[in-house]
């Protein structure tokens, strides 16, 4: 019997082996047939009788990949064809062949240059030619060492820049724009052509063809010239002026290049001077070249708006008069200088007349406009951003809000005065253009202060009907200032109003309400009565504390209480047993309070919140080390050192925020090793097996879990390394080791044994692949052993593996673990549907239920393929579902949130949800 | 010289009944055919008299554009095609030529029905002019005959307005009718390409006005409504028919979608139904928006907004109201604003201007009592006053009517504003601009501004029936040979330069109407003519002792070291070739010093570097 065995054994290993050398089969094969490829190309090409045949076998020869020794042979093939052939068609594909395959990896294209400049030479076809140059251009990029080369297809661009064919010019030059020499002024030996370009350099031969007739070369030579800059050439002032001619050109791909080539010098050389023309001043390039962006965002075609109204928000050193002036349009009306509705309502807020109606001709223009003076065009910069923010391509509409962002960034004071403009467009038909103008201001909130009348319309928008522009608004006001107590107020009421319209919202505005009070603490005190409704004499019924809009109220109240001690002495007895609720059930809304007659729990945070830090991780850094000394120690104590450090851990992760994912993740892997050494360090389980069938399903247990926790130790935290990964797949390996022996000893049969070896063997070897690198930093260690003695464990029987196994568990040590700089975990949080709802779902059988699950994950990398929902049904039953890329939106970093709707069908009971993290792979 | 003539015989210099006569190379065409609404004689159509003194309308007219469906500018098309008489081709847009019969039937009711005016056209008419429209499509190029062709471009305004391009070979004129330079809620701005035209006929509504930002007044129209619904009010909005209304509608209707509002919200029915019609089919004619979402979801089929009938103005709760007439001076709009006056919860928003005299005027004037606007109303109605006023101006008390509402102004105008114009002057290019559709005093200051900051474009405000010639510079194609310009190429370099003129040497010749510009031997050839040379000469006196062949080898080696650059040749006939010219010396018969000296070149050739050689060292 065992003989038998063992012969099965061996047999079972040897095939493993022999399938190896069957693997490099195909490789040969592939080695065989490539002398045929080219030879098969030569037969076909001189087989064919028409060019249209011609034609087509070299379209069927483009579909199929050639390797790069045999590049050189189809080459020569090729080009050996190309001068027999007359039909063009077939010499314009043989020469995009030649540029197709001189990509080819592993082959150098230099051998064929010469073969292509001949041909250029002898080339009649205009449409030829320009695909030979662009074949030029794919080798020249391939080479981009060889200096030699490049002045030689310079020579060759410069040959032929006087084809009257403009994509052959076009294709010089993009030679010149990717490959003329940066540095210095271009040599030139040959004088072909005669037009007299010897010894001018690059940019001058470029901007020669500013002017040419025909408007796709005049782009090339304006992409060329781009391209220069972008290999780090410096772009000369002189061609400033040409390039702001091309401006007003008829054609829209010129004027959208013309704009970038102006804006690149404006960045250049922004602070030389420049004339204006008509008259005698002169001012900065850069606000000069702003002024004509400025322009170019009422140009005609829509896709010159959008780059215009792009780059205007990075021209960031233009002085703020021109900046101003971008906002300002100089209303008239029949003559009289009329003022905006923006200044009109700064002025009733200022003589304290906000929100009275409107009274009939109250924008009825004022002073009489002086007609020399007004200027309807040539203002430049005037009233671009007006233009842009009522463009009728939203496109337009958002680059001119991200543009206003940028500017009012790097200026406060335009940032002041955009504001209005960026209200505006709260009210914009697109809602993507009203969520980014939301996030604008938001970004740009730590500049302003915003007055009442603004804060009004902002506050209008609570009402929105979409969510994401809803919560982007909560964000918003997070972020905002407000000047007065009746702006408090007023936010106050929309946020209540919003809250019971749309009840979702719920914690969404608490948090927001959470950051108005800590903001506005000096403002929330006057209004406290009012807002608890306290009395001075009279009691008042206590409210409910459910009600969610009394929670909104407490939490502004509470949290601005935080900074201002005098308001604890204007709350009512309820209110401080309702702080003392609301403090444990949303702790992370109510912050600690110094309340009269108690003591206040915490420590004192503010002194060196970042001392602190760093004392607790210099303290998980010094409990980590001693952990390494459990080798050392004895059983009892390494175990009892362990569960000490365990412990020491998880407490240090929830109080300091800010490592906990690293220590949580320490005290994981700590765990799995302890589980790991008790289950090893039992004495019994190496005594005969049947007796001890309790003792081993402790051992099975603890490896179950350690299996798990290494899952979750893998898939649960972001920032790992590669070392701390294979230290995971290590304690894995040692789990599955333990397993394996565990299977010897209790199961009787062979089979399952067999199998369950080969797959362990497998796993070894799979880790030393996986992890080859990071084997170094496992000296010593279990997979070490494993490894040493690889060969002998492949050839022996199960018994003896296990047995092998047995004792290099209990004999390795465990390796150190290395921290990285940042661990998070993730985490998500259910928010919709809370767990304990009082209205359970119900849903007939056989029809659908939409459920609306509200999520937010935090640390979760890539959760559009990661995530998926779970769906557990009372009678045990669960259902995987995949949200949808577009549910999930990112509202900050490292933090996603998941809306999305699982639609539920089953018989009639009520479900219950819950999300677990999808463990993948 | 070639000319194009613009006569205005309405909206020069003028609001109302746009109708402008262009004569261009040879083709006359009229633009928009509209009445003016400020007259109900015969001064309402323009004077076609001024044409038809020299025939009939369809002998002078090659053709009829119009621009878009408003009265003043086709008010007065089933006039001249039916009754003053013309047959040709009228062109207008698929919109326009939608919605024209309906506005023209209406205005027809009105004037015929209620007021009862005779010598009017009949609906039959309306139905036999509009068979003689030819539809157009945007961009599309219209033949109209083989040399006149006309485009149109989007105006913005109204749906389905257009502005033209008219061509006849390389003379043009752009007509805009009336346009606009900011999208709205439903159209999108006007466009125009590079056509670099003769003339620019361009409206000057708002001529002396620059717009304020209209997210502003959008912001303002939708948080009044908004808050006056909110506590229980009635809005009611004056519209007409058509263009505004389906932009506030619009508007209105996404924010009530935006805001989840639930107060119905009503359109009175008749004209607005068959018109929002039109809105619906006539999707590409909008804005980005409407345009892109329309597959999900047709903008102009509202969810929130219905049907209005007479019963629910008495409808508790709050709701929002388009009612016509836009002025409050007839109809529903007035019926609603009678019953809803008394609240103050209330509110009316005027979104146009009124004329003096309307109820919406007096109430825009913050006038509190309606007792004599009523007065005004009942007046030239013809209806006859209730019971109890038995005399118009005795006794109103009845009618007077305490008005607790809230009034709000909102100006919602589709025409380009000062900056507007210069806008499309600047992306059409024109020669010269004509201004029409707007008060002279306006338009002079504007033709001051064009003619100051766009150099060389001179400008033109007629007024109506006076004359505006252009002179043109049309381009005249020629034919060339081949063989010609190859030689010209190889001459002097290959690429033609637009911007760089060269001159080339070819004989034109004009034969058959046709012309062709061909090489001088091939145009000897064609005519049977011989050639002839011709050469200058010029005889310069030398002193000179020493015999006529050492003169000349003197003069030859003098030449070769003074003209490096060029090839001097002693020819062996006793000659001296310089390039082409040939110098030749021999005495004078006087005097045997004299040496004359005779220089003889051909007529291509510029003599000045023969001159230095007279100078001969001695």
């Amino acid at each position: 019997m065992a003989a038998h065995l063992k012969k099965r054994v061996y047999e079972e290993f040897s095939k493993v082996v022999q399938q190896h050398p069957h693997e490099e089969v195909p490789a040969k094969k592939l080695r065989l047939t490539k002398p045929s490829k080219s030879a098969a190309l030569h037969v076909d090409l001189c087989k064919a009788s028409s060019p249209t045949d011609a034609l087509q076998y070299l379209l069927q020869f483009a579909r199929k990949p050639v390797e790069a020794d045999s590049v050189e042979g189809v080459v020569r093939i090729l080009l050996e064809h190309y001068y027999k052939e007359t039909d063009s068609s077939v010499r314009l594909k043989i020469a995009s062949l030649l540029g197709l395959l001189s990509k080819t990896q592993g082959f150098t294209p230099d051998c064929i240059v010469d073969d292509v400049i001949n041909t250029l030479n002898s080339e009649r076809s205009h449409q030829v030619l320009a695909q030979l140059l662009d074949t030029l251009l794919v080798i020249g990029t391939q080479v981009p060492e060889s200096l030699n080369m490049r002045h030689r297809l310079i020579d060759v661009a410069c040959k032929h820049l006087t084809d009257t064919y403009f994509g052959v010019r076009n294709k010089c030059l993009q030679l010149f724009g990717c490959l003329g020499s940066v540095d210095k002024p271009l040599p030139r030996e040959s004088e072909g052509g005669g037009t007299g370009m010897a010894a001018k350099d690059v940019q001058s031969i470029i901007s020669d063809y500013f002017g040419d007739q025909d408007p796709r070369v005049r782009t090339a030579a304006i992409k060329a010239m781009l391209q220069l800059h972008e290999r780090g050439m410096k772009l000369q002032q002189i061609i400033y002026n040409q390039a702001c001619k091309l401006l007003s050109d008829d054609y829209e791909q010129v004027r959208s290049a013309a704009v970038q080539m102006v804006w690149v010098l404006s960045q250049l050389y922004p602070e030389s001077i420049v004339p204006i023309p008509s008259s005698n001043e002169k001012i900065r390039l850069v606000d000069d070249s702003f002024g004509k962006i400025c322009h170019m965002v009422s140009d005609g075609s829509w896709v010159v708006r959008v780059q215009a109204a792009k780059l205007l928000g990075s021209m960031q050193q233009v002085s703020p008069h021109f900046l101003e002036q971008t906002l300002d349009k100089k209303l008239m009306s029949d003559l009289r200088r009329k003022r905006t509705a923006h200044e009109r309502a700064k002025e009733l807020y200022s003589s304290g007349e906000f929100s009275s109606g409107r009274k009939w001709a109250d924008d009825a223009p004022k002073e009489k406009v002086d007609t020399t003076a007004v200027n309807l065009i040539d203002s430049g910069a005037c009233g671009a951003f007006v233009h842009g923010l009522e463009d009728e391509m939203y496109e337009v509409r958002i680059a001119a809000v991200e543009a206003l962002c940028a500017l009012a960034q790097s200026s406060p004071s335009f940032a002041e005065k955009c504001l209005d403009f960026l209200v505006d467009m709260f009210n914009d038909e697109i809602e993507e253009v009203r969520l980014q103008s939301i996030h604008v201001l938001r970004q740009i909130s730590t500049h302003i202060t915003l007055r009442e009348d603004q804060l009004d319309t902002v506050l209008a928008v609570l009402e929105d009907s979409s969510r994401d522009i809803r919560e982007a608004l909560h964000e918003l006001l997070c972020y905002t200032n407000v000047s007065t107590k009746e702006c408090i107020q007023l936010a106050l009421l929309e946020l209540l109003k919003n809250l019971t319209k749309y009840p979702t919202d719920r914690n969404s505005v608490w948090k927001c309400l959470k950051f108005l009070g800590s903001r506005h603490p000096t403002l929330v005190l006057p209004i406290v009565p009012e807002l608890l409704s306290t009395h001075p004499y009279f009691d008042t019924p206590e409210p409910d504390m459910d009600d969610p809009a009394y929670i909104a109220v407490l939490v502004l109240v509470f949290n601005a209480a935080k900074s201002c001690p005098t308001m604890t002495a204007l709350f009512s007895d309820h209110t401080f047993r309702h702080y003392a609720y609301l403090r444990d059930s949303l702790s992370h809304l109510v912050p600690p309070l110094r309340l009269p007659g108690r003591k206040l729990t915490s420590a004192p945070e503010a002194s060196g919140l970042a001392s602190s830090v760093e004392s607790a991780q210099n303290f998980l850094k010094e409990s980590l080390t001693r952990v390494c000394s459990v080798q050392q120690l004895d059983a009892p104590g390494a175990q009892s050192l362990l569960e000490f450090t365990i412990r020491d851990l998880q407490r240090l992760g929830e109080l300091q925020t800010e490592l906990a994912g690293t220590a949580d993740f320490c005290a994981t892997y700590l765990h799995c090793q302890l589980l790991l050494m008790k289950a090893l360090q039992d004495k019994l389980w190496s005594v005969a097996v049947p007796l001890y069938l309790k003792q081993n399903a402790m051992v099975s247990g603890a490896a179950a879990q350690v299996l798990e926790e290494t899952y979750k130790l893998e898939f649960l935290y972001s920032g790992l390394e590669s070392r701390q990964i294979a230290s995971i797949h290590h304690v894995r390996l040692q789990a599955k080791a333990l397993q394996l022996v565990l299977l010897a000893r209790t199961r009787r049969g062979v089979e399952p044994l067999l199998s369950a070896c080969e797959k362990f063997l497998h796993e070894v070897d799979a880790f030393q692949r996986l992890f080859v690198t990071e084997l170094p930093h496992f000296q010593d260690s279990f997979v070490d052993k494993l490894l040493d003695i690889m060969p002998r464990l492949a050839g022996s029987k199960p018994a003896d593996l296990v047995k092998i196994l047995q004792t290099t568990l209990r004999h390795s040590c465990f390796p150190q673990l290395k921290l990285p700089e940042q661990i998070r975990r993730a985490t998500a949080a259910i928010i919709e549907p809370t767990g304990e709802s009082d209205n359970p779902l119900r849903f007939t059988s056989g029809l659908v239920v939409a459920l609306d699950v509200d999520a937010t994950l935090e640390h979760v990398q890539d959760p559009q393929t990661t995530v998926k929902v779970q769906v557990l049904y009372p009678d045990g039953q669960s259902h995987v579902i995949q949200p949808k890329p577009a549910d999930f939106r990112k509202p900050g970093p490292g933090r996603h949130r998941l809306i999305t709707q699982v639609y539920l069908s089953h018989s009639a009971w009520t479900a219950r949800i819950y999300l677990p993290r999808a463990l993948s792979d | 010289m070639p000319e194009i003539k613009v006569t205005p015989l309405g909206a020069g210099q003028d609001v109302g009944r746009s109708c402008i006569l262009v004569s261009i190379g040879g083709k006359n065409i009229m633009l928009d055919c509209g009445m003016h609404m400020g007259y109900n004689d015969d001064r309402r159509f323009p004077d076609f008299s001024y044409i038809t003194q020299n025939g009939r309308l369809t002998e002078f007219l090659d053709c009829v554009i119009i621009s878009h469906f408003h009265l003043d500018h086709c008010g007065a098309l089933p006039y001249m095609s039916e009754m003053v008489g013309y047959d040709g081709p009228i062109y207008m847009t698929h919109p326009t030529k939608a919605i024209c019969p309906i506005l023209l039937e209406d205005f027809r009711k009105i004037t015929v029905d209620k007021k009862g005016e005779t010598n009017f056209f009949t609906s039959q008419m309306i139905k036999d002019c509009m068979k003689k429209v030819v539809p157009l499509n945007l961009h599309q190029t219209v033949q109209v005959d083989d040399e006149l062709e006309i485009k149109a471009y989007y105006a913005g305004h109204v749906l389905g307005a257009a502005m033209v391009q008219i061509k006849v070979g390389s003379e043009s004129v752009v007509y805009t009718g009336d346009y606009n330079m900011t999208p709205d809620r439903h159209l999108g701005a006007a466009w125009i390409d590079k056509c670099r035209p003769d003339i620019l006929i361009s409206e000057s509504t708002y001529a002396t006005t620059i717009r304020d930002s209209k997210r502003c007044r959008e912001r303002d129209f939708l948080k009044k409504v908004h808050e006056t619904v909110e506590r229980g009010g009635k809005v009611l909005i004056p519209v007409f028919a058509l263009g505004r209304a389906q932009e506030l509608c619009i508007l209105l209707e996404t924010f009530w979608e935006r805001m989840n509002l639930k107060a119905p919200i009503y359109f009175s029915t008749g004209l607005t139904e068959k018109a929002n019609h039109y809105y619906k089919l006539f999707i590409t004619w909008t804005n980005q928006k409407i345009r892109k979402t329309f597959v999900q979801r047709n903008m102009f089929e509202f969810k929130h907004i219905k049907a209005f009938d007479r019963s629910y103005a008495d409808n508790p709760g709050p709701m929002v109201v388009f009612a016509t007439p836009g002025m409050l001076h007839a109809g529903q709009s007035l019926q609603i604003f009678k019953k809803w006056a008394g609240n103050e919860k209330n509110m009316v928003i005027m979104p146009g201007y009124c004329v003096q005299g309307t109820v919406g005027h007096k109430l825009l004037s913050g006038q509190k009592n309606m007792l004599d606007c009523f007065l005004f109303i009942l007046c030239p109605t013809p209806i006859a006053p209730p019971a109890g006023l038995s005399m118009p101006g005795i006794s109103f008390s009845k009618y007077s009517l305490e008005v607790k509402l809230q009034v709000e102004y909102m100006s919602f105008s589709a025409h380009a504003d000062a900056k507007g114009i210069m806008q499309l002057i600047r992306m059409a290019e024109p020669r010269n601009v004509m201004l029409v559709h707007g008060e002279a005093k306006k338009m002079e200051f504007l033709k001051d501004k064009i003619e100051q900051e766009f150099t060389g474009i001179s400008c033109f405000m007629p007024a109506n029936g006076e004359t505006t010639t252009i002179p043109t510079n049309p381009s005249v194609p020629v034919d060339i040979s081949l063989n010609l310009l190859k030689r010209e190429a190889a001459f002097g370099g290959p690429l033609p330069d637009p911007k760089k003129p060269r001159t080339m040497h070819g004989t034109l010749i004009m034969k058959d109407s046709s012309l062709r510009l061909v090489s001088p031997e091939q145009a000897l050839k064609e005519l049977d003519l011989n050639e002839h040379q011709l050469r200058f000469t010029c005889r310069v006196q030398l002193q000179d002792p020493y015999s006529d062949t050492d003169t000349l080898s003197r003069v030859y080696n003098h030449l070769k070291s003074v003209l490096k650059g060029y090839t001097v040749q002693h020819l062996p006939d006793g000659t001296v070739m310089v390039e082409s010219i040939v110098l030749k010396v021999s005495s004078s018969a006087e005097d045997p010093n004299t040496k004359v000296v005779l220089l003889s070149w051909s007529y291509q050739v510029t003599p000045g570097c023969t001159i230095q050689g007279s100078q001969l060292p001695h």
